[in-house]
């Protein structure tokens, strides 16, 4: 897939994969990062 | 937000831990909250969504940056289910 140039949006999970873990890997793909969260359901 | 973008260069992208969240987030950003229970229910966003895991889309980011973010928490994840997870509610097989 593509991600250069796409606005991502982050949704991480504390029990799994963190919002800025994602964010990070967005942007070093090229793509922007318009919303970063990560929930926490404990 | 997602309604502020064209739907065509947004992408969800998800770290959710098993299959059973990464379908329901996956429902909830594609087709609206499957429970009814939130504010996206009834809200077809239509966005493409991919779990972080995938195939594609690690093959899509540099290998040091997935590995220093990503790759030991994948290690403790079942990827191959959540990513059929994921892939089944994009091809609208869910």
């Amino acid at each position: 897939m593509e991600m250069k140039g796409k606005k991502v949006i982050a949704l991480g999970e504390r029990d799994g994969i963190q919002g800025t873990a994602l964010a990070e890997c967005a942007k070093s793909a090229g793509a922007e990062v318009v919303l970063e969260m990560t929930h926490c359901f404990v | 937000m997602a309604e502020r973008f064209d739907r065509d260069e947004v992408v969800v992208l998800l770290g959710t831990p098993n299959a059973e969240s990464s379908r329901l987030y996956a429902l909830t950003v594609k087709d609206g909250d499957p429970s009814w229970a939130g504010a996206l229910a009834g809200t077809q966003l239509g966005l493409a969504v991919y779990h972080i895991t995938e195939p594609d889309v690690k093959a899509a980011i540099p290998s040091e940056i997935y590995d220093e973010h990503v790759a030991l928490m994948a290690m403790v994840l079942d990827v191959d289910d959540i990513a059929a997870a994921v892939r089944d509610v994009r091809n609208g097989h869910s």
